[in-house]
């Protein structure tokens, strides 16, 4: 039981938790409560350490903001106003509170905020469901389109739209520059030919392409009704993250082992075979270095990409509360940070799991 | 005597393996490398030969010629009477890293090569094939572990079976024991020379080990050092098979033969 939690764990990547694991059993107490110690305890040490600074540094800035504001109204509108300035912030009113880093408190009242916000569109969306499930009903008989709900999206939606925004465009990516990168890697000729285009795309920025890819999505997608914001989107993704994966599963290929393939050679195994029992077995862990890096850039321009493609998602999300500028804006931006480098995180606990289940080298990562 | 045996020629039906020639040069921005020139050598059919001689003498390049691996710059090498084109299974190498593929198990990495010797078998004929020379290799109960999971002695047995699985006319061993420790490298001696002693395959092996050559071998075949390394002497050994550690070591003219490899060998 204990080994299997052991074995599970350290699979999905948690494997600092085995320590505790085994204090918990009883096993070695002394030397488990050190390791513990270290590996579980240290960390959440720095958590602790990073929110006090944080809270400090928050606290000092919104104190010189308000100073500063006070100033200002002294000098501009006399001391009465200044005074009046003074006990508005005191008090903790909306309309006069300094602009600035939101303190960690802040921060999570906001995240339950927008959960909040998440679960009244939830009931909004069912009531509007049942409110126009008959006419519906009608409106589909007749032959014309249903009554969708056109209503703003929650938080949690627009994570939803995101993720999905970066699984085309990864699925895109995986796609194109695999296929290619087999290929090139496996002819030299190929490879010194396509070199310049590679090395020449590669630093491009996501926003030109999202330029370039909304010059073509355009004009191709003028007379369907299909989503084109979302189309737009996924494929810069797509296109801005696949240089990874395409010159490691070149580089991966074109330098497999040479004992592999003087068996191959001394085996005489066809083309067919070659690729599929050797070099690919012998690149994969090299592709999936690449694939990893591929989602993780992915993940990161993706909310650069929303923003400017307008489409639905986290980069829209910050967009807008930054334009917004409301009072809980920056502590939603904060969420919003928190909320991507989680996901961040997980999708590459998710990569590197997969990675460890397919590829032959298990110590590869991490 | 030295002489004698080193212009040995044999009946042309007795022969397996042919250099003529051989020569060996690698272009280097100073100008031509010359490996090898004038290599003559005969091996006899269920023979068994060791090559020794130093370090860049060029024993590897004339074994992985021989293999097909490397290109032949002049002359030629005939496997019965035919000159070879590339590498093939008629010629099994082991080499000196196992070279399995990690990620299949060992019964996997043999049937690699037996699928492609005998494709019309059947199934089970193939799956007998692979399971036969495992257990050989003392592998019995390992058939389906991964290849990275086992030690480099395991490895390296799994590399003889594979070799010995596709039926090769000539087998080329590169030093396939230079890498493990000396207890490992005298048990896999036992495991090759018994498994040998049944398939009587044509064997060209390196070494760098004087005992190990006279231990396993018909002939020693000493190589003079590069460049333009050729054939220096060859020693039979004329020990009766199946041979044991015991008898060899015991037998009078062992050290002899011995101070005959080291001799040349400090020259």
């Amino acid at each position: 039981m204990k080994d299997a939690i052991i074995k599970g764990l350290r699979f999905i990547g948690l494997g600092f938790f085995e320590p505790l694991v085994r204090l918990i059993s009883g096993e070695d107490s002394k030397k488990n409560s050190i390791e513990t110690l270290k590996k579980i305890v240290a960390p959440i040490a720095s958590i602790l350490l990073f929110l006090g600074v944080w809270y400090s540094g928050s606290k000092s800035l919104y104190n010189t903001e308000a100073n500063y504001k006070i100033a200002k109204v002294l000098k501009e509108q006399g001391a009465e106003e200044a005074n009046k300035m003074k006990d508005c912030i005191a008090s903790g009113d909306v309309s006069c509170q300094p602009n600035t880093l939101p303190s960690p408190l802040q921060v999570w009242e906001s995240y339950k905020l927008l959960l909040k916000d998440h679960r009244k569109i939830g009931e909004d969306k069912e009531a509007f469901k049942v409110k126009t499930a008959s006419l519906n009903e009608k409106r589909i008989a007749q032959g014309k389109n249903p009554i969708v709900y056109t209503g703003r999206p929650s938080f949690v939606d627009q994570i939803k739209t995101s993720i999905k925004t970066v699984f085309a465009g990864f699925l895109l990516a995986l796609l194109i520059a695999t296929p290619i990168g087999i290929i090139i890697g496996l002819s030299d000729t190929l490879r010194t030919s396509f070199n310049w285009l590679i090395q020449i795309l590669k630093p491009v920025s996501p926003v030109v392409w999202l330029l370039l890819v909304f010059m073509i999505v355009k004009t191709l997608t003028k007379d369907s009704t299909s989503d084109t914001s979302f189309i737009i989107s996924f494929i810069s993704v797509g296109l801005c993250s696949m240089w990874a994966t395409l010159v490691n599963t070149a580089m991966g290929v074109s330098s497999v082992d040479k004992d592999y393939i003087n068996v191959a050679k001394v085996l005489k195994l066809g083309t067919f075979q070659k690729i599929f029992k050797v070099i690919l077995p012998a690149s994969l862990p090299l592709i999936f270095t690449g694939l990893r890096i591929t989602l993780s850039v992915a993940w990161m321009v993706l909310i650069a990409i929303e923003l400017l493609a307008q489409s639905p998602g986290l980069g829209s999300f910050v967009w807008e509360e930054f334009q917004n500028g409301a009072n809980d804006s920056n502590s939603k931006i904060i969420v919003a940070m928190f909320v991507i480098g989680f996901i961040g995180f997980l999708l590459d606990r998710i990569m590197l799991t997969i990675q460890k289940f397919i590829s032959f080298d298990k110590n590869e990562g991490i | 005597m030295e002489t004698t045996a080193l212009e040995q020629k044999f009946a042309p039906n007795e022969v397996m393996l042919d250099l003529k020639d051989l020569k060996k040069v690698y272009p280097t921005p100073k100008g031509d490398y010359m490996v090898l020139e004038g290599l003559n050598l005969q091996v006899k059919k269920e023979e068994f030969i060791t090559i020794i001689g130093h370090s860049g003498c060029g024993k590897t390049t004339m074994l992985s010629m021989i293999a097909g691996l490397n290109e032949i710059s002049g002359g030629k090498i005939a496997v019965l009477g035919a000159s070879i084109k590339g590498p093939g299974p008629d010629r099994g190498v082991i080499f000196q890293a196992p070279s399995l593929m990690p990620w299949m198990t060992a019964y996997e990495n043999v049937m690699l090569g037996v699928k492609k010797v005998f494709p019309h078998g059947t199934k089970k004929e193939r799956a007998d094939i692979c399971k036969y020379y495992l257990s050989k290799v003392g592998l019995d109960g390992s058939f389906h572990k991964r290849a990275s999971e086992l030690s480099q002695g395991m490895q390296q047995r799994v590399g003889i079976a594979r070799a010995f699985a596709i039926k090769p006319k000539v087998l080329l061993l590169d030093e396939p024991f230079g890498m493990l420790d000396s207890l490992t490298r005298g048990e896999l001696q036992d495991v090759l020379i018994e498994i040998w002693n049944k398939e009587k395959i044509t064997a060209v092996m390196i070494t760098h080990d004087v005992d190990e050559a006279i231990f396993l071998s018909d002939r020693v075949v000493m190589m003079t050092s590069g460049p333009k390394a050729k054939i220096g002497d060859i020693l039979p050994i004329e020990f009766e098979r199946p041979r044991s550690r015991k008898t060899v070591l015991a037998h009078d003219d062992y050290y002899e033969y011995r101070k005959h490899l080291i001799d040349f060998l400090e020259h």
